[in-house]
């Protein structure tokens, strides 16, 4: 490299032309200038973008029609314990595969997304939005399951590729189970006509032929 | 609250009280790259004594992963050092694969290289920014160099979903797969790297101020920086041939072919070309990856990640971070939650000269000095 | 690197009185340790440091770790007598307590051969008063931050560290948080309230 210090003073010359390069450059195209009046302007996020966690529900119950079964996988990896499930049971005390109480502390959630990771039921997915600021801990930032409710047509909105991914994933599931319950049920009425069909054969021994009046003619 | 304080290396001799200042450089202040603070004693402007404080920072970051599973760890270790997320990570889950024997399919490991690189460009940036911040260049540099950065955090942020805590990397593998388009932006923001190192270069290198203010400052011999346990930069900048990606093979290195940038005379004015220098060479392995990069899974399909169990043993892998070398300790007991998990930080170790280093200089070279180190504070304290 | 078989001879040729020995580690990652006790760690770090056959000149890491009192039920058939004064054998449970120690493991790597890493373990007496052991930062500089690190989390006695205090707790902070069994203290506290009223949280 050359000795730098060849004139007194070139050197910071040198540096200027690249600030006043950059100055006049930021005038002309978005290259040099890198920022935008946010609010009235804004960027449109990746779509792999996350934050904080939703749950997705199909059809037009946001309650009923939520794709949670209250297995509480989420609630285990979680690394900061913020997800409280509280699943539902009916008047016999039997589980009903839905949450009653389903709570994320957005205080203290770190977006890691593992809860959508190990989800089985792809019931929960990870927000992009990000204006939550509010005044208060507590009643505005512990977000309830009405709160998280938001149907598939919002999903599809903020990540086409991953909803469609999840919707042909989910569909190729059900077809799956409905595939193997058909197998199943054609299996059962098969053992049952074998069945009967044997127990005819076994009755048919046990009464002796009657004889038949007029077969000898 | 000052700590006891003692005597060694004995160099502050003889320290009367006439005369000299005793001043705390921090925890608040705009320059010291976080929540750190430094007892000093002036003798007029002549630092005389320099001791470090830590603590500031630290996040229990040890014991919270002996109560979570491995999978849960993986997110806190974004945040240690938190500009490169990218490399806590591939060095938490080589540990963990060398912990257990798990393989790392083709595609995951270029995948890997190209991430790590390209953390290391937007590392090496923002210390380039920040030096110049620290001797009182304002913005300019910051902006230029943030510029550059961010066009890199938007590429993580399309494939990983965060700009800075990544979690991306798993015991295997990767997390998931490029998305549309990716690797044409991938290939753009590479293609323009060299204009903003040229643009940099004509900037900062022949400047006279920066050149007088860093040229013999802060010098460090080589045989010193070996027994301190410097890595990364710092202990290149002194003239030693060490780095870890080409000591200890890890992940692919092998098959690109970059050189070691070594500077002569150990000062600050080295560590901040050599970073220079090293972002250059990263450009070199960035341009092969693209090119070669196979197609494959990017995740072993018999790895799992929740509910891992490795079997009784212990393990110790390190990488090659911007920063020096990141080591990961772990003790397994084959139950889900690591025995004892230890993060080896260059940060805090490279800070382990910074008395000898400063002593004899003026007050406003500690700031030089501090900054050349390049520390982050979520590492030195975890 | 060498096997650590032959370093573990090439040590006791030069230091006959040293006592080490070789901890296997059974998972695949194959780092098996060195188990040096306390009297002879110094030399035998001095011997590996400066024998130009290893050249151990740089310590990469120093981490604590804390191995609790294991309690082992044992059930054996011991010889006694039944009611009837007849010899037959009873089966009884014995509980011994395998006790347990602090133990600080040092990675060392070789700059100069490029090789590593050497894992050598020190463990003191027990957890409670016996917690003393030498410091290796006369030898390598970069364990001075890691050993106060070790003293502030765990609780080892570093003798002959020339500047042992605490590192990333404060100074009046009681305890050693990094050990298996420790309680953190309840820290409800009672704050004011913007009306000036004592108000427990």
């Amino acid at each position: 490299m050359k000795n730098p210090l060849t004139l007194p003073g070139l050197g910071i010359l040198k540096g200027m032309a690249v600030t006043a390069r950059n100055l006049v450059g930021s005038y002309y195209g978005t290259k040099r200038l890198h920022t935008i009046s946010y609010p009235e302007e804004r960027l449109a996020l990746p779509e792999n973008s996350r934050n904080f966690p939703f749950l997705v529900y199909d059809g037009e119950d946001a309650d009923g029609g939520l794709r949670c079964t209250a297995c509480r996988i989420c609630e285990k990896e979680c690394p900061p314990q913020v997800i409280t499930i509280v699943p539902e049971r009916d008047e016999n005390g039997k589980l009903t595969k839905h949450p009653t109480v389903f709570d994320i502390d957005l205080n203290a959630c770190m977006s890691c997304q593992i809860c959508v990771e190990v989800c089985p039921f792809e019931s929960i997915k990870m927000d992009s939005a990000f204006e939550y600021s509010s005044f208060e801990h507590v009643e505005s930032l512990v977000l309830h399951k009405s709160d998280l409710a938001k149907p598939n047509s919002y999903y599809h909105d903020i990540k086409p590729t991953e909803a469609t991914a999840v919707d042909a994933n989910l569909e190729a599931e059900r077809q799956r189970k409905a595939e193997a319950a058909a197998k199943k049920e054609a299996a059962l009425q098969a053992k049952k006509a074998a069945a009967a069909a044997k127990s005819a054969a076994a009755d048919a021994e046990k009464t002796p032929p009657t004889p038949d009046t007029d077969a000898s003619d | 609250m000052n700590p006891p304080v003692s005597d060694w290396p004995t160099r502050s001799a003889d320290l009367s009280d006439d005369g000299i200042l005793e001043i705390s450089m921090g925890p608040q202040h705009p320059s010291t790259h976080g929540v750190f603070r430094m007892n000093v004693k002036l003798d007029g402007e002549t630092v005389v004594w320099l001791k470090p404080v830590f603590g500031y920072l630290h996040r229990n970051h040890e014991k919270l992963a002996e109560k979570m599973s491995y999978l849960g760890s993986m997110p806190y270790t974004d945040r240690l050092d938190y500009f490169s997320s990218l490399s806590n990570n591939w060095a938490y889950a080589l540990s963990v694969e060398k912990l257990t024997g798990i393989e790392v399919p083709e595609r995951a490991e270029y995948l890997r290289v190209l991430l790590a690189e390209l953390t290391r460009l937007q590392n090496h940036s923002a210390f380039l920014g920040f030096l110049l911040g620290d001797m009182g260049a304002w913005g300019s540099a910051l902006m230029y160099a943030f510029r550059e950065r961010d066009l890199i955090l938007d590429l993580f942020e399309s494939l990983t979903g965060s700009r800075m805590m990544c979690n991306y990397m798993r015991f295997g593998g990767c997390r998931c797969d490029l998305p549309e388009g990716w690797l044409g932006q991938a290939r753009k923001v590479v293609d323009g790297f060299p204009a903003f190192l040229d643009e940099m270069e004509q900037l900062l290198v022949g400047n006279e101020i920066l050149v007088a203010r860093t040229q013999g400052v802060g010098v460090l011999a080589g045989a010193d920086a070996i027994n301190a346990g410097l890595t990364g930069p710092m202990l290149r900048a002194s003239g030693v041939d060490y780095d870890i990606r080409k000591v200890d093979h890890y992940g692919i290195y092998d098959r690109f072919d970059f050189r070691v940038p070594l500077g002569e005379h150990g000062d600050t004015y080295d560590r901040f070309m050599i970073r220079l220098l090293e972002m250059r060479e990263s450009l070199k392995i960035l341009d092969a990856v693209l090119r070669d990069l196979p197609e494959g899974p990017i995740l072993d399909p018999k790895s799992k990640s929740r509910g891992l169990r490795p079997p009784v043993g212990e393990a110790y892998t390190r990488v090659e971070a911007p920063k020096g070398e990141l080591g990961f300790y772990l003790i397994s007991d084959k139950s889900p939650e690591p025995y004892r998990y230890r993060v080896r930080p260059p940060s805090l170790i490279n800070l382990t000269l910074l008395e000898d280093m400063c002593l004899g200089s003026k007050i406003a070279d500690v700031m030089v000095i501090l900054g050349s180190i390049d520390i982050v504070l979520g590492e030195v304290d975890r | 690197m060498l096997p650590l078989e032959d370093i573990r001879t090439q040590i006791m040729e030069a230091l006959p009185g040293a006592a080490c020995e070789i901890v296997p580690n059974p998972g695949p990652s194959g780092q098996d340790s060195l188990l040096v006790d306390s009297a002879s760690v110094l030399d035998v770090a001095r011997f590996l440091r400066d024998d130009e056959r290893h050249q151990f000149d740089y310590c990469s890491n120093t981490s604590g770790v804390d191995w609790l009192d294991q309690k082992v039920s044992e059930t054996v058939k011991v010889a006694g007598t039944d009611a009837e004064g007849q010899a037959n054998e009873v089966e009884e449970t014995l509980e011994r307590v395998i006790p347990g120690y602090l133990e600080a493991v040092y990675h060392l790597y070789s700059v100069a051969l490029s090789v590593g890493p050497l894992v050598l373990r020190v463990r003191t007496g027990n957890r409670s008063e016996d917690v003393e052991i030498p410091s290796l930062t006369p030898l390598w500089r970069s364990c001075e931050f890691q050993e106060r690190e070790i003293f502030d989390l765990y609780g080892i006695r570093f003798s002959g560290h020339p500047d042992l205090r605490r590192l990333l707790m404060w100074d009046t902070f009681e305890g050693h948080p990094m050990r298996r069994d420790y309680q953190a203290p309840d820290e409800t506290l009672a704050f004011a309230s913007a009306n000036g009223k004592e108000d427990a949280s």
